[in-house]
C-alpha cells in the first residue's frame, strides 16, 4: 500500500515537469516578449519607462537569457513560491492571485459534490428502469444538459434569478467579505452564492456522468451473480445494494479523472460571463493581453488541481477497493 | 390440398393391421444438404455485408435515424444558403437597429391574402433609449417567393439575386429581429451554419487520422513506442480543455487572415480531441493483434502497413466512426465557446459563437432575447449528433 502510493506520487513528477514544459512554451509562442510591448506602449503614451525596474525584471527573470534558463527560472521560481511577475497589473503574479485559486477549488469541490448527489439516484434509477418512460425522459434532460452551452445557461440564469428572486448576482460572496479575511461568515456568505454557477457548471457533467453510471451499472446488472441472486430470491432492492451498487460507487470515485477536466473547463467559462472572482475572468484577460506569467500560472494551476485530483481518486480507489490493493496495480 | 385441416394432409395413412405392409420408397431425389438449407430470408440474413447488417440494425433506432435526417437536412442548407437567407451575410438596415422579430401573418381584417408582415413601426423610448417596434396592423406586406433580392456571388462562382422568400418592395421581413447594426439574425443564422458545421467534421477528419496513425503505431508496436505515446495522451488529458484552447487560440497571430484563423482554431480543436480516438485504436489493436488471422498474414510476409489496414484496422472501423461522431459535437461547442468569448473565430467570417459574442450581457437577455437564437441551431445539432452517434454505437456491432 505505501509503496504503490509512494510509486503513484513519484510518477506525478515527470507529468508535472512536461505539462510545465508545454504551459512554458505556450506563453512563449507569441512574438516578442510582454515587457518589450510594455515599454512600447508607455512610451506611445508618452509616459516615462522606469528604466531601473525595467532593468531589473529583465535580470531578474532573465527574459534576454536563452529560453531554456528562462524556463529553469520561471520553473525553479514556482517551487519556490514565485510565480513571476504581472505586467498588467504591475506587481508579482501571487499577489495579484489573491485567493482567487481557493476560490476555484471550493467552487470546482461544491460542483462535485453537486453533480455526485444529483447523477446517483438518478443513474440508478435510469439504470434499473432501463427504456422506461423515467429512463427516456431523464437522458433527454441529460442530453440537454450536454447541448446546452454553459455560457448561455448561465446568461439566462442570472436574467432569471435577477427577475424572480431580485438578487444581482455577479459575484461569489457578500460584497462586505470581498477583500477580507476567511471567516465562518465568508465561507458561509460563499456558500450561499455559489448555487448558480454550481448548477451551470454542473449540468453538462452530471449529464454526463449520469449516462456513464448508466452504462456501468447496466453492465453491471447483467452479470451472472445478479441473476444468481436474484434465482435465490433476494428481494430486488437488496439484491441492487448488496452487489451492482458497489461497483457502481467505486466507478464514482475512478471518475473523477474525466469529470475533473471537464467541470475546471466549465467552471472557467462560467466565470467569465458570470464575473465570478475565480481563475476564469483573469486567466482570459490575461491570454488577451499576453501577460505571460499571470496566463503561465493560472494554467500550471488549473492542470495541477486536476493531477491532484485524479491521484486523490486514485488513492481513495486503493484504499476502497481491494481487488486494487491486493494486486499493487494501478487503476487506469 | 383439401381444405378440411392440416392434420389430414401431415398424416400418414396406415394400412388396416394384418395386411402386408409395402416397403415404402421415395422416389424425390435425395438432397443431403436439406436439413441446414435456409429459407432465403435467413440466406439474406446471414450473408449480408456487415455494413448491410449495421444499416438495418441502425434502422430500428428511430431517434438516431430521425436525428440523421436532421443532420442532413442542416447541412444541406449550407449548400444553398444564399438562397434560403432572405438577406445577405452582411446587408445592414440602419433603420432598423434591434428590431424585434416580424410574424407572418395569413388572413388580414378577416380576409385570407397569402403569407404577409405587417410594416414595423419604431418608436424611441427617450427614458430608457430603446426602440421599440410595434406592427402597423394598415400596412401588409405580402412576401414574394422565389423572388430576386440582394444580389449575391453563388459559391463564389456566379452572379445571382435569388432568393427563395423575400420581402415586397420597400418592406422588412426579419423573421428573427435584427442586431446592433440591423443585421437579419435569421439570415447569419443560416450564413453562420457554413462555419460552425463545417468546423467539426474538419476538426474531425484531421483528429481522426491523428488518433489512427498514432494509436495504431502504439498498438501495433508496443513496447517503447507504445510508452511514449501512453505518457503524452496522459499529459495532454491533464489539461483542461477549454483553458488550453484558449491559450492556444489566444496565441494565434493577430496579423493573420480570419480564413487562416479558421484553419488554426479547426487545428487547435483537432489537436486536443485525438486522445480519445487514439486510445480506442491502440486498445482495439493490442487486442487484435494476437489474433491467429493476424499471425497468420504475418507468417505470410505481409508488411506491417497492410497488417494494420487490411486485417485488423476493418474489424474496428464501425466502432471509430460512431466514437468520432460522438466527439464532433465537442469541437463545434468548442468553437461556439471560444468565438463567444472573443478569442476563437473573427469577423467577418461568422459562426454561431461569433453571433452570440452579440449576446454576452444581462442587458441583451433582457432587451433583445432574439440575440440569443443562435443558440437554439447549436442545441439541435449538438443534441442530434448525440443521439446519431449512438445510433451508430449501438449498430457498430451488429453481430452481438
Amino acid at each position: 500500500m505505501v509503496r504503490y502510493v509512494v510509486k503513484r506520487i513519484l510518477m506525478m513528477i515527470p507529468t508535472l515537469i512536461a505539462i510545465s514544459i508545454i504551459v512554458f512554451t505556450i506563453i512563449q509562442l507569441p512574438p516578442g516578449n510582454y515587457l518589450e510591448s510594455y515599454i512600447a506602449e508607455l512610451q506611445a503614451q508618452g509616459e516615462s519607462v522606469d528604466q531601473q525596474k525595467i532593468a531589473f525584471l529583465r535580470e531578474y527573470y532573465g527574459l534576454d537569457k536563452p529560453l531554456v534558463e528562462q524556463y529553469l527560472r520561471w520553473a525553479g521560481g514556482m517551487l519556490t513560491g514565485d510565480f513571476g511577475y504581472s505586467f498588467e497589473f504591475n506587481m508579482p503574479v501571487t499577489r495579484v492571485i489573491g485567493d482567487r485559486m481557493l476560490l476555484t477549488v471550493i467552487v470546482s469541490f461544491v460542483t462535485i459534490l453537486f453533480t455526485w448527489t444529483v447523477a446517483f439516484p438518478i443513474g440508478i434509477y435510469s439504470a434499473t428502469h432501463q427504456y422506461s418512460w423515467g429512463d427516456y425522459g431523464l437522458s433527454f434532460l441529460g442530453f440537454l444538459g450536454i447541448a446546452i452551452p454553459n455560457f448561455m445557461l448561465a446568461l439566462v440564469m442570472m436574467y432569471v434569478a435577477n427577475v424572480v428572486f431580485g438578487t444581482t448576482i455577479g459575484g461569489l460572496m457578500a460584497p462586505e467579505f470581498i477583500g477580507k479575511a476567511w471567516t465562518w461568515d465568508k465561507v458561509k456568505s460563499v456558500l450561499e452564492h455559489s448555487w448558480i454557477p454550481v448548477i451551470v457548471i454542473g449540468t453538462s457533467g452530471t449529464a454526463g456522468m449520469i449516462r456513464r453510471l448508466r452504462a456501468n451499472l447496466l453492465d453491471e446488472l447483467q452479470k451472472q451473480y445478479v441473476v444468481t441472486a436474484r434465482a435465490k430470491g433476494l428481494p430486488p432492492g437488496k439484491t441492487l445494494r448488496k452487489y451492482p451498487l458497489r461497483m457502481a460507487l467505486n466507478f464514482f470515485i475512478s471518475d473523477i479523472g474525466s469529470l475533473l477536466p471537464h467541470i475546471i473547463s466549465g467552471a472557467e467559462i462560467t466565470a467569465v460571463v458570470l464575473s465570478l472572482p475565480t481563475t476564469g475572468p483573469m486567466l482570459l484577460s490575461a491570454l488577451k493581453s499576453q501577460d505571460m506569467y499571470l496566463a503561465g500560472t493560472f494554467l500550471m494551476f488549473l492542470a495541477l488541481l486536476i493531477v491532484v485530483g485524479v491521484l486523490i481518486s486514485d488513492l481513495a480507489l486503493v484504499a476502497l477497493d481491494p481487488r486494487i490493493r491486493l494486486a499493487g496495480g494501478v487503476t487506469r | 390440398m383439401s381444405a378440411d385441416g392440416p392434420g389430414e394432409v401431415s398424416t400418414i395413412e396406415l394400412e388396416p393391421a394384418g395386411t402386408h405392409a409395402g416397403h415404402y420408397v421415395s422416389t424425390a431425389p435425395f438432397d443431403p444438404a436439406s436439413a441446414a438449407r435456409l429459407t432465403p430470408e435467413q440466406e439474406r440474413f446471414y450473408l449480408a455485408s456487415q455494413w448491410k447488417l449495421m444499416w438495418w440494425k441502425f434502422k430500428l433506432h428511430r431517434v438516431a435515424v430521425v436525428s440523421g435526417l436532421v443532420l442532413l437536412v442542416m447541412y444541406g442548407t449550407t449548400l444553398v444558403t444564399e438562397v434560403l437567407a432572405p438577406y445577405n451575410l452582411h446587408t445592414r438596415n440602419t433603420d432598423f437597429i434591434y428590431a424585434s422579430p416580424q410574424r407572418v401573418h395569413l388572413f388580414h381584417e378577416g380576409s385570407f391574402i397569402g403569407p404577409f408582415v405587417y410594416e414595423q413601426r419604431k418608436t424611441l423610448d427617450m427614458k430608457t433609449m430603446r426602440r421599440n417596434y410595434t406592427e402597423d396592423p394598415a400596412k401588409p406586406h405580402p412576401l414574394r417567393f422565389f423572388c430576386s433580392g440582394d444580389p449575391y456571388r453563388f459559391w463564389g462562382l456566379a452572379d445571382a439575386s435569388l432568393h427563395l422568400v423575400c420581402p415586397a418592395k420597400g418592406a422588412t421581413l426579419f423573421l428573427l429581429g435584427t442586431d446592433r447594426l440591423g443585421r437579419d439574425v435569421l439570415s447569419r443564422i443560416l450564413h453562420g451554419a457554413r462555419i460552425s458545421l463545417t468546423i467539426g467534421l474538419i476538426g474531425i477528419a484531421i483528429s481522426f487520422a491523428l488518433g489512427l496513425l498514432i494509436g495504431g503505431l502504439a498498438g501495433y508496436y508496443g513496447g517503447w513506442v507504445d510508452m511514449t505515446v501512453q505518457r503524452v495522451i496522459e499529459i495532454i488529458r491533464s489539461f483542461p480543455e477549454l483553458p488550453l484552447w484558449m491559450a492556444l487560440s489566444a496565441v494565434l497571430p493577430v496579423t493573420w487572415s480570419p480564413i487562416l484563423i479558421y484553419f488554426g482554431i479547426t487545428g487547435i480543436l483537432a489537436l486536443l480531441d485525438w486522445t480519445g480516438l487514439a486510445r480506442a485504436v491502440r486498445s482495439k489493436l493490442l487486442a487484435l493483434r494476437e489474433e491467429d488471422y493476424t499471425t497468420a498474414a504475418r507468417l505470410m510476409g505481409a508488411a506491417p502497413s497492410r497488417i494494420i489496414g487490411r486485417h485488423l484496422l476493418p474489424g474496428f472501423m464501425s466502432h471509430l466512426i460512431a466514437s468520432a461522431t460522438l466527439s464532433i459535437p465537442g469541437m463545434i461547442l468548442g468553437e461556439t465557446a471560444l468565438s463567444f468569448l472573443g478569442i476563437g473565430l473573427r469577423p467577418p467570417i461568422t459562426s454561431w459563437g461569433v453571433l452570440l459574442n452579440e449576446a454576452q450581457n444581462i442587458n441583451v437577455v433582457a432587451l433583445y432575447p432574439w440575440l440569443m437564437l443562435p443558440v437554439v441551431p447549436v442545441i439541435i445539432v449538438i443534441l442530434a449528433f448525440n443521439f446519431f452517434g449512438d445510433g451508430l454505437r449501438d449498430a457498430a456491432d451488429p453481430y452481438r
